[in-house]
Order: C-alpha cells, then sequence, then structure tokens
C-alpha cells in the first residue's frame, strides 16, 4: 500500500466518473435528468469493446462507445422532451434497454482481447520531481483527456454564451425561450452530449482503464455513482472531478486493505477473515449516500440547488 | 398546407376515455415484442421460434404455468410496494435491497433457530418468519425515508446504492456465520420453515404432484386488496394521494409529510420484505446469491405499467412473470432486461396519448390551394 499507487490509480478509475458525471452534469444543467447513464456507460463499453475488436483500431471503439451513448440518450430525449413522460421512469427504462441491448449485442465477446488505449507519458511535465511522476508519467492517455475536459467544460459552463443559454433553459425555460433560446433544441444537443460523454466513460472502462468485456459486471454501478456525484458536485464540473478521483482513490484504498497482514500495527482482520471485505465493497456505496447527505446539507446552506427546472417538461406557453 | 390530410394535436380537456389506457399498455407490449423480434432478426436469431419456445415455456403445462405464478408472486408484492411509493412521487428503486435483508430476517428465524424447529407448530413459525420479513424490509426502507425526509437526500440514488448494500451484506452471512459447510449457501431449512406448497399435497390430489405453487401467492394476492383498501377508502389513502398531486396543497391542509414519506417507505419496504421470506420460505428454502432475479427492478416497471393500479398489478406481475419464466430459456440471456426496458419506454411514450388528443383532418379544399 503506497501512497502513489493509490492516487495514480484514483487519477485511473476517477476518470471513468469524471467522464460520466460531467456529461450528466451538462444534461441536467439544461433540465433533464437522465438517471439512464449506466445503462449509456455499457452500451459504450460494449460497443467499444467490439468495435475495436472488429477494426484493430481503439480510437475507432472509442468513437462507437462515444456514438452509442449518445444515441441512446436520444430516445430519454424524444420522450422526455416531446412526450413530456416522467424522467425517472425513462431514465430508468433507459438504463433497462442499454443493459438489455448490451447483453444482446455484446454475446460472446468475454474473454476476448481487443486492441486498447495505451498509457503514455507527457514529455516536458512529466519531469516536474514527484508531481510529474504521480500525475503526468505513464497514465492513460484518456486521464489526460480528462485532466483537459474539467477546465473547459468549466468554462464552457460559466463563461461562454452558449453555456449561458444552456443555464438559462435549465433554470427559467420560458424565459429562455422568450429570448429566442430554442429551448428543445439545447435541451436535446446536452441530453445527447451527455449521452456522449457517458458512452466515452463505458468505453474508457472496457477498452483503457481496466479493459475486457465482462457483461454487466463491466460498469458494476459505476453509472449510479456518477449520477450520485452530480448532486455531491452541485453541479460543478471541478467540484465532480474532485469527487471521481477522491473516489477512485477511495476504492484503491479499500482494495488494498486486504493485502497487509498488519495494520497500522495491528492484526488486519480482513486478512484473517477474507469474508469481512464484503464490508469493505460496501464502503464505495455506504460513502456515497454519506457524501449525498452532506451535499445536500451544504447546498442547502449555500442555497446551491438543482437547476430550477430540472425535471419539469416544458411545453410552450404553460405557466411555468 | 398541400398536403390532403394534416393532423392535429391539441391538450386533452375532457376525460380520458376508460379504454384508452388499457389500450396503451397492450399496444405498448405488443410493439415491445415485435422490436424485440426485429433485434433478434438482426441479430441472426429466429423470432418466430424463439418466440414460440416462449410462449411454451411459460404456458406450455400446468407445471410451467405454476412456476409463472411462483415468479410472479414477489413481483407482484414488489410491484405493489412501488406502486404505493410511487403515488406519493417517492422512487422506491430498492426494492432489491429490500427483499434481500426481509430475506435475510426472516431466515434467521430457522437459521439461528429463533424458536425450536422441531416442536414450535408451523403456523408459528411461518408468522414469525412473515413478519421479521416485513419488518427487515420495513427498516431497510426506512433508511432512505429518513434521509429523504430529514436531509433531502434523493430517495433514487440513496436507495440504487442500498441495493449494493444489500447483496453485499447478504453475502457477508452466507459465506461465514451461515455458511453450509463452506459453500456459498445456508444449509436447507427445516421442513417446518417452508411454505406449503401444491406439491405437498400430491397424495391426496395427484395433478398436485411436481406443482411448484406455494402460498406466498396467496400474501400477495391479500396484500393487493389491503393496498386497494388503504388508497381508495381510508384517509391515509386520500393523504398520500393528495401528497402525490400537490404536496403544497397537502401541506395547507396539515398533513405531516415527514412522517407519511418515511411511513411509506416502510410500507414499501416492509412489501418489499415479505417477498424475500415468501421466496426463500416458499422457494429456495435456503439462503443464498442471487435470490433474486433482478425482482426489485422488475417490480418498478411492473407497477408503472399497472398505472399504479393494486389490482392491474397482478396482471401485469403474471405477465412479468411468464417473461422471466421464459427469460431463462432463451439466448441471449439479455433479450429479457431489452423486452423489458423497451415495454416500459413505450408504455411511457404512450401516456402522451392520454394527454393529448391526435386527429387526422382533411384539409379543406380551400386550404388545399
Amino acid at each position: 500500500m503506497s501512497l502513489e499507487i493509490i492516487l495514480r490509480s484514483g487519477l485511473s478509475t476517477g476518470t471513468i466518473l469524471l467522464f460520466a458525471a460531467i456529461g450528466e452534469i451538462l444534461t441536467e444543467l439544461a433540465g433533464i435528468q437522465n438517471l439512464g447513464v449506466e445503462g449509456m456507460m455499457l452500451l459504450g463499453a460494449m460497443a467499444a469493446f467490439k468495435t475495436a475488436l472488429a477494426t484493430g483500431s481503439p480510437w475507432l471503439g472509442l468513437l462507437a462507445g462515444i456514438a452509442a451513448g449518445g444515441l441512446l440518450s436520444l430516445a430519454h430525449a424524444l420522450v422526455t422532451i416531446h412526450f413530456q413522460a416522467d424522467q425517472v421512469v425513462s431514465g430508468l427504462s433507459l438504463t433497462f434497454l442499454g443493459t438489455g441491448l448490451a447483453l444482446v449485442l455484446g454475446e460472446g465477446l468475454t474473454g476476448q482481447n481487443a486492441p486498447l488505449i495505451t498509457n503514455a507519458t507527457i514529455p516536458l511535465l512529466s519531469k516536474i520531481p514527484w508531481l510529474g511522476r504521480i500525475f503526468f508519467a505513464d497514465l492513460n492517455i484518456l486521464v489526460y483527456i480528462g485532466y483537459l475536459l474539467i477546465p473547459i467544460s468549466w468554462w464552457y459552463i460559466n463563461k461562454t454564451r452558449p453555456g449561458m443559454h444552456l443555464r438559462a433553459v435549465g433554470e427559467k425555460p420560458a424565459a429562455a425561450d422568450s429570448l429566442g433560446i430554442n429551448v428543445y433544441g439545447v435541451r436535446y444537443l446536452y441530453t445527447f452530449v451527455g449521452g456522449c460523454l457517458a458512452g466515452l466513460a463505458g468505453a474508457a472502462i472496457s477498452i483503457a482503464i481496466s479493459p475486457g468485456w465482462y457483461s454487466n459486471l463491466t460498469t458494476s454501478g459505476q453509472g449510479w455513482i456518477a449520477v450520485a456525484l452530480v448532486i455531491f458536485a452541485q453541479w460543478n464540473p471541478l467540484r465532480a472531478a474532485l469527487g471521481g478521483y477522491l473516489f477512485g482513490m477511495l476504492r484503491r484504498f479499500m482494495l488494498d486493505l486486504q493485502g497487509p497482514m498488519l495494520l497500522f500495527g495491528l492484526r488486519n482482520p480482513f486478512f484473517y477473515n477474507h469474508n469481512l471485505v464484503f464490508f469493505l465493497q460496501m464502503m464505495p456505496f455506504v460513502l456515497t449516500i454519506i457524501a449525498l447527505v452532506w451535499g445536500s446539507a451544504s447546498a442547502r446552506r449555500l442555497r446551491i440547488g438543482a437547476p430550477a427546472a430540472l425535471g419539469i417538461p416544458y411545453v410552450r406557453g404553460e405557466r411555468g | 398546407m398541400s398536403l390532403p390530410y394534416h393532423l392535429r394535436i391539441q391538450k386533452r380537456t375532457e376525460e380520458v376515455p376508460r379504454w384508452l389506457p388499457l389500450a396503451t399498455s397492450v399496444g405498448a407490449i405488443v410493439l415491445a415484442f415485435l422490436i424485440s423480434a426485429l433485434i433478434l432478426q438482426l441479430i441472426g436469431g429466429n423470432p418466430i421460434k424463439t418466440f414460440g419456445y416462449f410462449f411454451n415455456a411459460a404456458f406450455g403445462s400446468w407445471g410451467a404455468l405454476s412456476d409463472v405464478v411462483v415468479k410472479a408472486t414477489p413481483l407482484l408484492l414488489i410491484g405493489l410496494g412501488c406502486g404505493l411509493a410511487f403515488r406519493m412521487r417517492l422512487w422506491n428503486i430498492g426494492a432489491e435491497g429490500q427483499f434481500y435483508i426481509g430475506a435475510f430476517f426472516a431466515s434467521l428465524v430457522p437459521l439461528v433457530p429463533l424458536v425450536d424447529m422441531e416442536t414450535t407448530p408451523k403456523f408459528v413459525i411461518l408468522l414469525m418468519m412473515a413478519l421479521l420479513g416485513m419488518l427487515g424490509g420495513g427498516l431497510y426502507g426506512f433508511i432512505p425515508g429518513w434521509l429523504k425526509a430529514k436531509f433531502n437526500v434523493s430517495e433514487i440514488i440513496s436507495t440504487l446504492m442500498l441495493n449494493y448494500v444489500a447483496v453485499f451484506f447478504n453475502n457477508y452471512w452466507i459465506y461465514s456465520e451461515f455458511s453450509d459447510a463452506g459453500f456459498q449457501m445456508t444449509p436447507v431449512f427445516a421442513k417446518s420453515a417452508w411454505l406449503p406448497r401444491l406439491a405437498d399435497y400430491a397424495r391426496e390430489v395427484k395433478a398436485f404432484s411436481g406443482i411448484t405453487l406455494h402460498l406466498g401467492v396467496v400474501f400477495g394476492l391479500i396484500a393487493a386488496f389491503i393496498i386497494w383498501i388503504i388508497m381508495t377508502r381510508s384517509r391515509w389513502g386520500y393523504e398520500i394521494n393528495l401528497i402525490g398531486d400537490n404536496p403544497q396543497a397537502a401541506r395547507y391542509a396539515g398533513i405531516n409529510i415527514t412522517r407519511n414519506v418515511i411511513l411509506v417507505f416502510m410500507l414499501s419496504g416492509a412489501l418489499a420484505g415479505l417477498a424475500g421470506m415468501s421466496e426463500v420460505s416458499g422457494v429456495v428454502h435456503r439462503l443464498q446469491e442471487r435470490i433474486s432475479t433482478n425482482y426489485g427492478f422488475s417490480g418498478v416497471i411492473v407497477a408503472w405499467l399497472a398505472k399504479l393500479n393494486p389490482f392491474a398489478t397482478i396482471l401485469v406481475s403474471f405477465l412479468f412473470g411468464a417473461l422471466i419464466v421464459a427469460g431463462r430459456e432463451i439466448q441471449p440471456s439479455g433479450l429479457y432486461f431489452f423486452i423489458q426496458g423497451t415495454i416500459l419506454f413505450l408504455v411511457i411514450s404512450s401516456d402522451v396519448l392520454l394527454r393529448y388528443k391526435f386527429e387526422l383532418f382533411r384539409t379543406a379544399p380551400e386550404a388545399a390551394k
């Protein structure tokens, strides 16, 4: 168990959550809650793996994963925006749909070896003492793409005109509409972008960070954790990234706890009674709940809420 | 406009015709099967053969039919619980976890054992198991209800997370304390902890031999009736409906929303817990991994498809029981999820037909110019 390994592992697995959570933030800022992240991720993971296997190119696989997540999200967009269906139920069905589709189309992929997106070292930055070795050396290329996505998405949401329109649509769609912003168009766009990022997150699992296709164990609930992360992050990409990395580190830490015979000078219970590991496996989920309690409390204190129109269908000419 | 016909979409102002909700639900199910058939065809399967097999596996014999009802039982109980919570716009997605905890609590009776399994009357043992199952599920439902009411924590996320926690919790016990000689399951319960099955009466009635139908289905039917009474005939049901329709008005009317959120969550969990008890006591007869084939999530769909109506829940859970029984047999295994997801999607999409009126008009000759 070393700090360096935990940090680096957190950066890698955190990247998966980061992609999915930032995607969901963009979708929710437009007023659409998409609970189908898990399904979109799984479909993305399958599509990426299958395409990489068939074409021999991991990058084509990555594109396929992104496209698969995006396409699936359009079903949610259509049903919630045009048909004004309940977003929670639609998101849940999207999870079923994505999971089912991924399992059907992913038959026989288990145990195969697809070409993977490789690790890379950033030339100059990796020379920085200690930090360079941790943050910029021999990590997956997607981790670096994650680094770039954090400031870009923050800047886009808070400092650009389209970002302003995005938030307007999520806060007060009627006002945005009266200013000539195409509310339906914006909602479709960001639901799609969110789906693409969820697909990317899935692809990041299957062909990059923990490669392979293990049917629905490939994502093993990370899509749900990403949704929780959005609330914890209070719709801020910077906080989402931090949360994602922290979560990744905690996961690794739980894993490392099982190894040594002595823990802080005491007999390590997890080493001697392997069944106690089940309690360690619970921890990410318990911690998510605790983070949510904490997140909702601080959101209430700071009066940060969800986008005001989140979950409410917009119909031109109706009150609201 | 030069088209000879045009479509006019209008918000419905009058009552929805009584037959329409049923028609849209049935239409959605039929369409979902057609789409699944198309997908099967596209990936190189034979949809007609598969669905023929499907039908046979579910309805081909008395034994198969009884299997369907056995699978429908937990779905019915869970669907009722979810429907109750959804009526208040509480998204209990945690029936899966409540099911596992209910099964665990109920299993304590024969495993610890809490009473002497030889001398205590079977009736008492089964009653204890049912009550403990409900208690376990209810307590597990209390957590998200309390977190929602006190800290405004999204119940969707908390219930989902608790599902994973429950599975690991269960695993701990079946791998360690209650493990049967190191296997990942507990020993088989004493016979006195088994819910009576029709097969038990095979000596008296020949036709019952091998029929696995057990008493749990009666729990489900009684629960459906009780929920119906609560929702339509009681003051509490009125409060639940009011909170669901208009929480603001409910608050002004002096209804205690916090208390109702927690209570409804607990009742919803208790029903899922009872489903867990019925499954371990009526079917599996031991505690083990994967006692649920996604009942918790299918229950969500069942509730929604039944439009939260307790009696419709009975019918829909029967259909989904058939889907599970047949789904075990067919490949690829993911098809079952896919059909479920498609049905749910189409049902919620079809709701637009209830809210809007779509009318086709012949364009007037003047306008056609």
